[in-house]
């Protein structure tokens, strides 16, 4: 009698296909990868994103311009003010508004500061996620800090609304000073012992090094900016190829990888805090004494007391906040190194209230496709510790 | 580091491509020309190989929708050369019907989702393109939402009329 089982080499080779996400915690927001694994190497991955997209390129069709700053804290709110000053800077780009030097050291100050809070995530997640929790809850700490001086400079901690078309909103006060001077004591201790505790850990180089690699070639075919491209051994940053907001006046350099894998990212991303606190030691200590803003008045909006005695002020503040103040037609594409790469912003105005078409150029949406290449072929934890690294923010990916 | 003026960009690819270059100008300073949707590929294929220009990074692509032209629809490509630190801006317009222009992702592999969101949010098909299909909204949705037919509210609502500003 013949065996009805079949023989173990006709068996058919079945691989299985797992979700990772929508709402799994190691993808630190809501999209879904599709995995297909064969024991526990990825064969291949298949991404779901949208799972947050709010239309903001169609809202800010209808908004007045200065109503589009909040929209982009939105976008990759763990450095909300980068957001904001490249919004502003696209839209003085237009107007021809040239900031004076304290406006543009303020802002390098804010925009620093929001560097570091992201890559401050971007490490000590992936800490995290190699199992080293220590560490996460130790920079946290000096993120709510800097996140006091956010509130010192704009009054809100996470959706900035940081500044204004025009300049700062207010000048920075002397407790916003003190609480930077604070920071610049306190934190690179911290840090430093951060990095003491992680970066040459045994446990977290062998999960790190060699995982998530790419070349530098495919890393600029798949449009990498920031961390990622660097890591990659490109010395690529918008704030040297194109400096704006006076980054020409600050020393600093530009750290690269060689491997572009995750242990290069997490080395590339620490070395850029040291350059951030760096920079903002410089911008605070040589602070130009001129004007927190612009003089722009049809544009800026003036300040509270002007608007109560003062005609002029009155008109402009009226028609600022309604809303009613026409923009020049044109067009352009202004660019700032966000936390995660090249934030564009490319407006097109009709000379309207309102934009005619903006388009956020999101760095993260643009590179999170290279995603199944990196993780091909690896196995299914080293694809957790690929998609921490590569610092994707839900909020950015889906605009 | 060699510098890229604008002007002799242009010449390059008026001596190249002709009458196919329909229009250029210089809003803020980037270069910026329209021409002809069927020679996109030829267009980015020689800015990424030509020695002397090497645009091989490609920053962005978007859509963008005027009713009132001819031919309505806009795919908007923005290139840098990163050994030049130049950037350029390329615009084709296609017709509001049945829209079609090449994929530039077997050039740039970056162009694959950026095409996605633009198919997704004007409807321009890409052809030659490996899997274009809706990216940031659902899949059964059956509208372009960001051609400008299609108000962001409902236009028929009345309690939102503002009568002193008209809009």
């Amino acid at each position: 009698m013949t065996s009805h089982l079949p023989l173990i080499n006709q068996i058919e080779k079945e691989t299985t296909t797992l979700n990772l996400g929508p709402t799994h915690p190691a993808t630190h927001g809501i999209f879904q990868n599709v995995l297909e694994i064969d024991g526990e190497k990825i064969v291949s991955a298949d991404q779901t994103v949208g799972y947050i997209h709010r239309a903001f390129e169609k809202l800010a069709e209808r908004r007045p311009f200065y109503q589009i700053t909040t929209l982009t804290d939105r976008l990759n709110y763990c450095s909300s003010p980068i957001n904001n000053m490249g919004w502003h800077m696209t839209v003085e780009k237009l107007l021809g508004i040239t900031l004076p030097k304290r406006a543009q050291y303020i802002r390098v100050i804010a925009m620093e500061l929001a560097r570091i809070a992201d890559h401050l995530i971007l490490n000590s997640i992936l800490a995290v996620d190699t199992g080293a929790m220590t560490g996460f809850l130790y920079v946290m700490q000096e993120r709510e800090k800097i996140y006091d001086i956010y509130e010192e400079i704009c009054g809100a901690r996470l959706t900035t609304n940081m500044g204004r078309i025009g300049g700062m909103e207010r000048d920075l006060n002397d407790n916003a000073i003190k609480k930077i001077h604070q920071f610049l004591r306190d934190f690179p201790k911290v840090y430093a012992e951060f990095e003491k505790l992680v970066a040459r850990n045994r446990i977290f180089m062998d999960r790190t090094i060699g995982v998530g690699g790419i070349s530098a070639e495919r890393a600029l075919s798949y449009g990498f900016t920031g961390v990622n491209l660097r890591a990659a051994g490109v010395d690529y940053d918008v704030r040297v190829m194109e400096p704006y907001s006076s980054y020409e006046d600050f020393e600093f350099d530009i750290p690269v990888g060689q491997h572009g894998d995750v242990y290069d990212r997490f080395c590339v991303a620490g070395q850029e805090i040291w350059e951030s606190v760096k920079i903002i030691k410089q911008a605070i200590e040589n602070l130009p004494t001129d004007s927190y803003h612009a003089d722009a008045p049809e544009y800026y909006l003036p300040p509270k007391v002007e608007v109560y005695k003062n005609m002029e002020a009155l008109i402009y503040h009226f028609k600022i906040v309604m809303g009613e103040i026409d923009m020049p037609a044109g067009e352009v594409y202004h660019a700032v190194e966000g936390g995660n790469g090249e934030l564009g912003f490319y407006l097109v105005s009709d000379g309207g209230r309102t934009p005619y078409r903006l388009h956020f150029r999101r760095p993260c949406f643009i590179y999170y496709q290279a995603y199944p290449e990196l993780i091909h072929g690896s196995n299914l934890s080293d694809a957790i510790v690929t998609m921490s690294s590569l610092n994707v923010i839900a909020g950015e990916l889906d605009a | 580091m060699t510098k890229i003026s604008n002007n002799f960009l242009l010449e390059q690819l008026q001596s190249k491509f002709g009458d196919k270059i329909l229009s250029y100008d210089e809003p803020h300073g980037m270069l910026t020309v329209v021409a002809d949707p069927s020679i996109n590929i030829e267009i980015l294929e020689f800015l990424f190989q030509e020695p002397q220009l090497q645009y091989q990074f490609l920053t962005d692509v978007c859509g963008i929708h005027y009713p009132d032209q001819d031919l309505p629809l806009g795919v908007v490509y923005h290139l840098h050369s990163l050994a030049n630190n130049h950037r350029v801006r390329f615009k084709f317009f296609l017709p509001d019907h049945n829209p079609h222009i090449r994929t530039a992702s077997q050039l740039h592999a970056g162009a694959n989702w950026m095409e996605r969101e633009t198919f997704d949010f004007y409807g321009i098909i890409f052809d030659g393109h490996p899997n274009l299909k809706r990216i940031l909204n659902v899949d059964e949705m059956e509208v372009f939402p960001l051609r400008k037919e299609f108000p962001l509210e409902d236009p028929n609502r009345i309690d939102k009329q503002d009568k002193f500003f008209g809009r």
